[in-house]
């Protein structure tokens, strides 16, 4: 397994937010943790990208335990985070944002690091067109995809995804959620956090439910598509 | 019906949520800033290099001349002009040049900046007059070290807060270094230190108690000094770090950048800077006392800072002028003259809040746009972030 969390517990000050959760994420797939608010699924990626520190648990990555390492180090060994919301550095062009994805890297200015720049163009031209423009003029839509396309730039073995749909329209949802299923197809591994549980379970291999800081169920996403209790508490009813 | 979004219905707010909104108008603001602040860059970018470097060294040589000139209305009345400008207008650039490294670059808000003048200063003091007679052009480089690892002692536990708490932190660190002058008498205590010896003379420059002119040419050097080598710091791998950390920390982090490291050095830089203001404000005053390190004075360096514009340097250093100069300038309206600044400064904010020269974005020139076709034009439509003005329209 790439990745593999094992009893993660963690706190916020007295509030033990995880309790106790387990999950792998194997190379090339697409994991997702579903719930609602406040089940631990934003904390739970946190910790995985370093931001939280750990209480109680091991974090492997690729055999490697990264449960006490820095946040940066992570990603440094292929671990990257696409943060949630509007996690962009407002005052830097797309150009410089996405340039800020390459700050592990050496290779800066080389072919492989234009053929990445060209890749991040390809999968959202709207980045394309608005290079030089300063990040936080841009829409909520635009602004999502260039943490992504940022995150990509550091060419992750594994990316990490919070909320990519959050707040925006349904049209864009899809398209977002369609270039994920494209960096996927691509070979890039992907650990996805989501509300809209409905398009995370169709794209993902397997997903994880979270409630109140708990693995409740786990299972194949297609299988938990189906299933009369998701379906009842995450998709709406059906 | 799994169609249907969640019943949360969280993914599908009427508008982004209050904190996005929040950061999404200063994300803005920073932008807008930015933009009007980089037409001007534009247009200074015109001008041929040549002309760029003659205009550069006029500025220059006419600020070397300034205290020779007799210029009708600039000079104070009432206070000598030379000593004016050595003794408080060079210094406060110096300052404001530091103590933008740590509030203007990297987004660290410290309220104590006072603390690492003062320990330049009570270094120089030591070694020079109280406990030994080195020359001061040897104590300037002991100075700048003591302070950055004042710095990096202060720092080291403290950088892991953010915002509110680390204002606090520094601001008790001011308080802690001047009542530590105050009372132990190794650090001369009340009285304080007098009889610090000024630096030798080069040449026909003398520095003598009544050569203002020396100390100031000397300030004005050392403002070059440190401005060529801080603005190459802005645009290097370094400066690059300090701006993804002030814009977002977690996202820096994210990107891989060791965030408290590069936080740490802005500490030490911005505090190595601000001992070599004490350090020359020792030599210059020749006598210091804990009274001259209180928190108004850290109050005014950040107003300094603020005035001018964080994060821009020629900015920062007009602010600095601003706030050494007017007070000055303006003595004969006597008491009342600091309740006018300070009616000032409140004008000041309310017009122009991003202070009188606005940063300008990383310095670094970017492609111009291209143009490929918009694929993505047809999710205009449909996306509500689209909507609501600013967004859509604003182009490079």
């Amino acid at each position: 397994m790439l990745l593999e969390v094992n009893d993660l517990h963690v706190f916020y000050g007295r509030i033990e937010a995880i309790k106790g959760i387990s999950f792998t994420v194997g190379e090339g797939e697409i994991v997702t943790l579903i719930g609602a608010n406040g089940a631990g699924k934003s904390t739970t990626l946190k910790t995985v990208s370093g931001l939280r520190p750990v209480a109680k648990g091991t974090i492997t990555f690729d055999g490697q335990d990264i449960t006490k390492m820095p946040a940066h180090k992570r990603t440094e060994l292929g671990i990257c985070q696409a943060p949630e919301g509007r996690g962009i550095f407002p005052g830097m062009s797309v150009l410089e944002n996405l340039d800020m994805g390459c700050w592990t890297r050496k290779d800066r200015k080389s072919a492989a690091y234009k053929s990445d720049l060209e890749r991040v163009f390809e999968l959202f031209p709207r980045l394309a067109e608005r290079k030089s423009q300063a990040g936080g003029s841009m829409s909520g839509g635009e602004q999502q995809m260039l943490t992504i396309g940022r995150a990509l730039m550091s060419r992750p073995r594994v990316l990490l995804l919070d909320e990519p749909s959050m707040g925006l329209a349904p049209m864009l949802i899809t398209q977002i959620f369609d270039i994920i299923t494209e960096i996927n197809r691509q070979g890039t591994t992907v650990l996805l956090v989501e509300q809209n549980a409905a398009q995370a379970l169709r794209r993902a291999h397997r997903a994880y439910v979270l409630e109140t800081g708990l693995v409740v169920k786990t299972d194949e996403a297609s299988k938990l598509l189906t299933d009369p209790a998701v379906q009842a508490a995450y998709l709406g009813g059906a | 019906m799994s169609e249907r979004p969640p019943t949360t219905g969280t993914d599908l707010p009427p508008g982004p949520p209050p904190t996005a909104a929040a950061k999404l108008a200063f994300g803005e603001r920073i932008a807008a800033a930015s933009d009007s602040r980089r037409r001007f860059f534009a247009k200074w970018q015109q001008v041929p290099k040549p002309a760029r470097w003659v205009i550069g060294i006029l500025g220059l040589a006419f600020c070397y001349a300034l205290p020779s000139l007799n210029l009708p209305v600039i000079p104070t009345t009432g206070t000598d002009f030379s000593s004016m400008l050595a003794g408080s207008v060079v210094i406060y650039v110096i300052v404001a040049l530091g103590l933008n490294v740590v509030v203007g670059m990297a987004g660290l808000l410290d309220l104590g900046y006072v603390g690492f003048y003062a320990v330049g200063a009570y270094t120089v003091a030591v070694l020079s007059s109280q406990h030994g007679n080195l020359p001061w052009l040897i104590c300037l480089p002991i100075a700048m070290l003591v302070s950055m690892l004042s710095g990096v002692l202060l720092g080291a536990p403290t950088l892991r807060l953010r915002g509110d708490y680390l204002a606090i932190v520094t601001l008790g660190f001011g308080e802690i270094i001047r009542l530590l002058a105050q009372r132990f008498d190794w650090l001369g205590a009340t009285p304080g230190i007098s009889n610090i010896p000024p630096p030798p003379n080069i040449g026909p420059i003398h520095f003598g108690v009544l050569d203002s002119k020396s100390f100031y040419w000397l300030g004005l050097t050392m403002v070059v000094i440190v401005y060529f080598f801080l603005s190459r710091l802005e645009r290097s791998r370094v400066g690059r770090a300090w701006t993804a950390i002030r814009e977002d920390e977690d996202a820096a982090e994210l990107m891989g950048v060791p965030t408290f490291k590069f936080k740490l050095w802005a500490f030490a830089i911005g505090a190595g800077v601000g001992g070599m203001a004490g350090s020359l404000y020792a030599t210059k005053t020749a006598f210091i006392l804990p009274q001259n390190f209180e928190l108004k004075l850290s109050i005014l360096f950040l107003a300094a800072v603020v005035l001018g514009g964080p994060g821009n340097m020629p900015g920062v250093v007009i602010g600095a002028v601003v706030v050494a100069y007017l007070p000055e300038r303006f003595r004969f309206l006597d008491t009342s003259r600091y309740f006018w600044f300070g009616v000032a400064l409140v004008v000041m904010m309310i017009f122009r809040p991003q202070g009188l020269l606005p940063r300008r974005q990383h310095g670094r020139q970017v492609e111009p746009p291209s143009d490929d076709p918009p694929p993505f034009e047809d999710v205009r439509e449909g996306d509500p972030d689209l909507e609501g003005g600013a967004h859509g329209t604003a182009t490079a």
